[in-house]
């Protein structure tokens, strides 16, 4: 059973018919009870990271979350998800990050005419393919993105994928039992269900 | 490398799909969701579902049809039409919206901006803006403001219009597009009023300038009817993307068409 995170902050309906779609079993919940009955669990996310991390606070969720990926089962953020699980972030004003991952999550920089956000299909480059998430998916695939804030991973080794935006920074990443995705798997037709496949079958 | 995008926009009413959509071997035309289905098949990189009837009674079978749609897409798309406040906005992206679209509430509530991009996020807040052209010796009938700021510098002004094109405001279009970039607009969705229904070619001047003035993503709309016109206001104008209707409606094009035409002239794309 997946446990798809649903703590008031947008779009969770597309996850969870697209993980419907290939079969799996799902929760929508926002009770700490729930995660602990998953072996896996989705966090999903757009909007402000205060907010989120305000929200998740609020019902007893990063206690919970936390637990979950320190008992090894797997956890798969998604976009503002993902960006959570770091230590900190250039957009939040007062809250911290869950601090699982070290490193901080940065906005990209409006130099050269680079529009902020980065709103659009984008290419992965593949840095590591032993990667389950990534598995059958081909260099260059085009994913779908949507935000204006990137994460900075201090480890490399846990970065799975880059896309070019100005910078390479990265878009799916993999420590362990933890996986994250920079853009929209719901969203990226062929090549985001095959990734949520690949979740799917962990 | 970020592509440009190409984006059909579906009319609403109620629940259906209405201004004709001519697809050969769909059974039902009107479904919003059968026609998206089919858009994503063409690769279409996103959509545009408009409520033209956006009254209050119908936000409910909005919100249903959002649902719907997000059920059976995998891909992104934008909803517009009458949203009123954050209330609204939420409404929507709770239903599987990725963006929603404001259009006349922005321009008498501005601050809407500002709150709905704090609250959710930049990039789920698009602004569609409604431009004509305009003397500004005519314009300025409407804007004792802008006599004093910059009347001077351009004898043209692209004076924006609300409530679907009916009622001019006192906005230049330029200023009104740095504004909603300074709110925490994410993109914009710029419709030229003198070019939109006539097919040809989408508004270069307005695009050029709007795309000029700042640095969030500007989607042009109103005027394609050949290829080449994607080709110029992408490349020409600098759009981040096209939206376009009645040529896909009608299979004039399909999106596929219009995107391998793109891609073959160098263009970036994602096919």
């Amino acid at each position: 059973m997946i446990a798809i995170i649903d703590y008031g902050m947008g779009n969770i309906h597309s996850v969870q018919k697209a993980l419907e779609s290939m079969g799996a079993k799902t929760i929508v919940t926002n009770k700490p009870v729930d995660i602990k009955t998953c072996d896996k669990a989705v966090l999903p996310g757009v909007g402000a990271f205060d907010d989120a991390i305000q929200e998740l606070k609020r019902q007893n969720l990063i206690s919970a979350l936390t637990e979950h990926i320190k008992a090894k089962k797997i956890f798969l953020g998604i976009c503002l998800g993902m960006q959570l699980l770091f230590e900190e972030s250039e957009e939040a004003r007062v809250a911290k990050g869950f601090g699982v991952l070290k490193g901080i999550v940065k906005k990209f920089e409006n130099k050269d005419n680079l529009k902020v956000p980065h709103m659009g299909w984008n290419q992965l480059k593949l840095k590591n393919s032993a990667c389950p998430l990534l598995k059958d998916i081909t260099d260059n695939s085009y994913v779908y993105f949507c935000h204006s804030y990137y994460p900075k991973p201090s480890d490399e080794r846990i970065v799975a994928a880059t896309t070019d935006y100005g910078i390479d920074f990265t878009s799916v990443l993999w420590q362990d039992n933890i996986y994250g995705v920079q853009f929209h798997p719901e969203k990226s037709q062929e090549v985001g269900l095959k990734i949520l496949r690949n979740f799917v079958s962990l | 490398m970020l592509t440009k995008r190409i984006i059909p926009c579906l009319d609403i009413k109620e629940d259906r799909v209405v201004k004709g959509v001519k697809f050969l071997g769909l059974r039902d035309a009107g479904d919003p969701v059968e026609v998206a289905r089919i858009y994503g098949r063409q690769q279409a990189d996103e959509l545009v579902f408009l409520d033209i009837t956006a009254s209050f009674e119908n936000r409910k079978t909005l919100i249903n049809l959002v649902e719907e749609i997000a059920k059976n897409i995998f891909m992104p798309f934008t909803v517009g039409g009458g949203i009123r406040d954050l209330g609204d906005i939420r409404d929507l992206l709770n239903a599987g919206a990725d963006k929603v679209s404001i259009n006349t509430t922005a321009v008498k509530f501005p601050d809407l901006i500002k709150d709905a991009s704090g609250k959710f996020g930049s990039q789920c807040i698009v602004v569609a803006i409604d431009a004509k052209l305009v003397d500004s010796s005519e314009f300025i009938v409407h804007s004792e403001k802008l006599r004093t700021t910059n009347y001077e510098l351009r004898t043209k002004k692209w004076q924006v219009y609300i409530n679907g094109g009916r009622t001019p405001t006192d906005l230049d279009a330029l200023e009104w597009a740095k504004k909603v970039a300074d709110l925490g607009a994410g993109e914009i969705l710029l419709t030229s009023m003198d070019y939109d229904g006539t097919k040809d070619g989408y508004d270069l001047p307005l695009t050029k300038a709007i795309v000029e003035a700042v640095n969030i993503p500007v989607i042009a709309s109103g005027g394609a009817g050949k290829l080449g016109h994607f080709y110029d206001v992408l490349t020409k104008a600098g759009a981040d993307a096209c939206l376009a209707a009645s040529i896909f409606h009608y299979q004039e094009y399909t999106v596929r068409e219009v995107k391998e035409y793109l891609a073959e002239k160098g263009v970036a794309i994602r096919l």
